[in-house]
C-alpha cells in the first residue's frame, strides 16, 4: 500500500505550499477579470483591480461569491471558458432554488480526480480495493466524482449508484467490495437491512472502509457506525459547486486534508464576513485555485467548522478543516436559542438505549416554539417495564435540555416509523407559518 | 427451575389506531394462539403483553413485522376461583421480599384461575411457592389450556 498520492506536493513545507497559493492566486484574479464580466463586474463595484492582489493576505479585498450569483447567473453566465472547451455538466438539485449548473474542461475533471486520489490514499484505498460507489450517479456530482477519484488510484470500481439495496449487498459479498462510499443514513440503512437479511458485515463480507458525506454527521454518529460493522468510517467534503467530493479525513480521522496547491480555505465571521484566527468556529470559505470553467473566488460554502494548519500525524502538511458542525442555512432558532440538527445526533449517540434515527419537529403553538424529538429505540434496550420507557425519555430529554438549554419533547416510537433514506436524509420537519 | 418459567412475549407498540389489529393478524396468520394478553398504556405508547402458544414463533413473526419485542420470563400460577387466593399468594411473596413488577388474570374453562406475574426475583418466588403448596404452571400448561 502506498501513503501518499503525491508525496513531494502532500508533504511541502506549509511556507512553499503558501508560495504556490499566492502565485496561482494572482494567475486566477487575471483570468477571472478578463475571461468573465460577472467577476470584472464585481471587482470593478468593489474598486479592485488584479494588480491590487500581490500576497495571499490580499485575498481579504477581493468580494465574496454566493450561491445565489450562480442562480442568478443561470445556466453559464459566470464560466470562463467557450462552450467548446466543456467536456461535462453537472446540475444541483435545486431543492433550495433554482438550480446551480457547474461545467467542466478536461483539466478540471483530472484535477477533480486528482484530488480525490490523493485523499483516498490518504485512507489507504488504492489498487486491489473494490470500491463500491453508492453515492447517486448522473447530475449529482457525488457518483462520478468518487468513480474518477477510484480510477486516478487504480482501485475497481463497482458504479452500483443508489438504491436496491439488495442487490447492493448481493454484490458487496459476491464481488468484494472492500470500500463502500455513500451517504451516512443510507449506510445505516444498509446495515439495518443487512441485519436483517442475518448479514454480519464483518463476518460475511470483506468491507473495511466506509467513505461517507453529502450530509452532516457527527463523531458519536463514526462511533456508532464503526462499533457495529467493524469498518472504519471517513468523513469526505465538498459540494456541488466546487465540483463535488473532492476531500477525506487521512487515517488520523482528525480534519479533512485541503488541497492546498488546488484550493485556499478561510474561516470567516458569518455575520461580518471578516476573517477568523485559526481554530476559531466559523463559515467555510473557499477560492479555488486551477479551475478553469467555473472558478469561484471567495465562495461562501456555508458551512461551520474550523481550520487547522497544524502539521498531521500523517505527514501531510496540508491544512485540515475539522468535522462541519451544520451549515448556516440549517440552523434552527427555537425561542431564540440556537440549535443545530448536529448537536442533537450527538447527544442521541451517545445514549445506547436510543436508536440511529430520529426526526425534529418544530411547531409553533400559542406563539410558541416548540421542539420535539422522535426516537427509536433500539431492541435490546427495550424493557416491558412501562417506567423503564418513560425514564428513557426523560433520560433523552435531560440530556438535550443540557446541551442546547432548550425543553424538549421526546417522544419513542415504533421501530421503522422514522422514514429512512438512502439519499440525504430529512432530519427537521418545520411546521411553524412563519 | 428454568422449567418453571413461561416465556411472556412484550411488544412496544405506539398508541394509534390499527396497531392491535396488525399485530392480531399476524398472529392469526402464522396460527398463534394467545392465552393471556394486557396492555399497559401509558400515554403515546402502550407495553403489550402476552403469553401464546407459541412463543418463539409469535417472536419471530412480530420482530419481523417490525416491532420491537422482547422475551420475558414470568411465573404462571394456578389458582383456586374461590376469593382470598390472590391475597394468599401475594403475602407469602411479600413475606420474602419479592416484588411484583406487574400482573395480570384470566380465568379458565376448567374453573381454575391463572395468574401471570413478573416478579424482581424469580428464583426466590419458585421456591416460595413450592414450599407453600402453590401450583405453578409451565409452557406445556400454556399450551394445553
Amino acid at each position: 500500500m502506498i501513503e501518499y498520492w503525491n508525496p513531494q506536493i502532500e508533504r511541502m513545507p506549509l511556507d512553499e505550499l503558501e508560495q504556490i497559493q499566492e502565485e496561482r492566486l494572482r494567475h486566477l484574479v487575471d483570468y477571472v477579470y478578463t475571461h468573465s464580466p460577472f467577476y470584472k463586474k464585481r471587482f470593478d463595484e468593489a474598486g479592485v483591480k488584479p494588480e491590487d492582489i500581490k500576497t495571499l493576505d490580499d485575498l481579504q479585498k477581493l468580494p465574496f461569491t454566493y450561491k445565489q450569483d450562480l442562480r442568478d447567473n443561470y445556466p453559464k453566465g459566470m464560466f470562463c471558458v467557450p462552450d467548446t472547451q466543456l467536456v461535462r455538466y453537472h446540475v444541483s438539485s435545486g431543492t433550495t432554488g433554482k438550480p446551480t449548473v457547474v461545467g467542466y474542461t478536461k483539466n478540471d475533471i483530472h484535477e477533480w480526480a486528482k484530488s480525490l486520489g490523493r485523499a483516498l490514499t490518504s485512507i489507504g484505498v488504492g489498487r486491489g480495493d473494490v470500491l463500491q460507489v453508492s453515492y447517486g450517479y448522473g447530475l449529482f456530482t457525488g457518483g462520478l466524482g468518487l468513480h474518477y477519484g477510484a480510477e486516478e488510484v487504480g482501485s475497481t470500481v463497482l458504479p452500483i449508484s443508489v438504491g436496491n439495496t439488495d442487490k447492493q449487498l448481493e454484490l458487496m459479498q459476491d464481488l468484494g467490495t472492500t470500500t463502500l462510499a455513500c451517504t451516512p443514513s443510507y449506510f445505516l440503512y444498509m446495515a439495518e437491512e443487512a441485519k436483517d437479511k442475518g448479514i454480519d458485515f464483518q463476518e460475511d463480507t470483506g468491507l473495511k472502509t466506509g467513505i461517507f458525506g453529502a450530509e452532516p454527521w457527527t463523531e458519536e454518529m463514526r462511533k456508532r457506525m464503526e462499533d457495529a460493522t467493524g469498518i472504519k468510517a471517513y468523513d469526505v467534503f465538498g459540494t456541488s459547486e466546487l465540483s463535488g467530493p473532492l476531500f477525506t479525513e487521512c487515517t488520523c480521522q482528525d480534519g479533512i486534508h485541503i488541497w492546498g496547491d488546488q484550493f485556499i480555505v478561510e474561516i470567516i465571521d458569518p455575520e461580518t464576513g471578516d476573517a477568523l484566527p485559526e481554530g476559531q468556529r466559523g463559515e467555510l470559505v473557499i477560492t479555488t485555485l486551477t479551475k478553469e470553467a467555473l472558478p469561484l473566488i471567495r465562495y461562501r460554502i456555508g458551512d461551520y467548522t474550523i481550520l487547522n494548519k497544524q502539521p498531521c500525524e500523517c505527514g501531510r502538511t496540508h491544512p485540515r478543516i475539522m468535522r462541519v458542525t451544520g451549515r448556516v442555512d440549517d440552523m434552527l432558532i427555537i425561542r431564540g436559542i440556537n440549535v443545530f440538527p448536529g448537536q442533537v445526533e450527538s447527544v442521541l449517540m451517545k445514549i445506547p438505549e436510543v436508536g440511529e434515527h430520529f426526526m425534529i419537529h418544530v411547531d409553533r403553538i400559542n406563539e410558541m416554539d416548540t421542539m420535539k424529538i422522535q426516537i427509536e429505540m433500539n431492541d435490546e434496550a427495550f424493557s416491558d417495564k412501562v417506567n423503564d420507557i418513560i425514564s428513557l425519555e426523560k433520560k433523552v430529554a435531560s440530556a438535550l435540555k443540557s446541551v442546547l438549554n432548550l425543553s424538549v419533547g421526546v417522544e419513542l416510537v415504533e421501530h421503522g416509523t422514522i422514514p429512512r433514506s438512502i439519499g440525504k436524509s430529512k432530519k427537521v420537519i418545520d411546521n411553524r407559518k412563519l | 427451575m428454568d422449567e418453571k418459567f413461561i416465556k411472556q412475549i412484550s411488544l412496544f407498540a405506539e398508541n394509534k389506531p390499527g396497531r392491535l389489529a396488525n399485530i392480531a393478524s399476524s398472529f392469526k396468520e402464522a396460527s398463534v394462539n394467545i392465552r393471556a394478553f394486557t396492555i399497559a398504556e401509558a400515554g403515546d405508547f402502550g407495553i403489550i403483553r402476552m403469553v401464546v402458544d407459541k412463543p418463539e414463533k409469535a417472536h419471530r413473526v412480530l420482530h419481523d413485522a417490525g416491532f420491537t419485542v422482547s422475551e420475558t420470563d414470568v411465573l404462571g400460577i394456578q389458582m383456586e376461583d374461590v376469593p382470598g387466593q390472590l391475597a394468599t399468594i401475594a403475602e407469602v411473596l411479600g413475606k420474602k421480599g419479592v416484588n411484583i413488577d406487574y400482573a395480570y388474570a384470566f380465568v379458565t374453562k376448567t374453573e381454575k384461575a391463572f395468574l401471570i406475574i413478573r416478579v424482581n426475583d424469580l428464583k426466590t418466588a419458585v421456591e416460595t411457592l413450592y414450599e407453600e403448596g402453590i401450583p405453578l404452571l409451565d409452557m406445556s400448561d400454556v399450551q394445553s389450556i
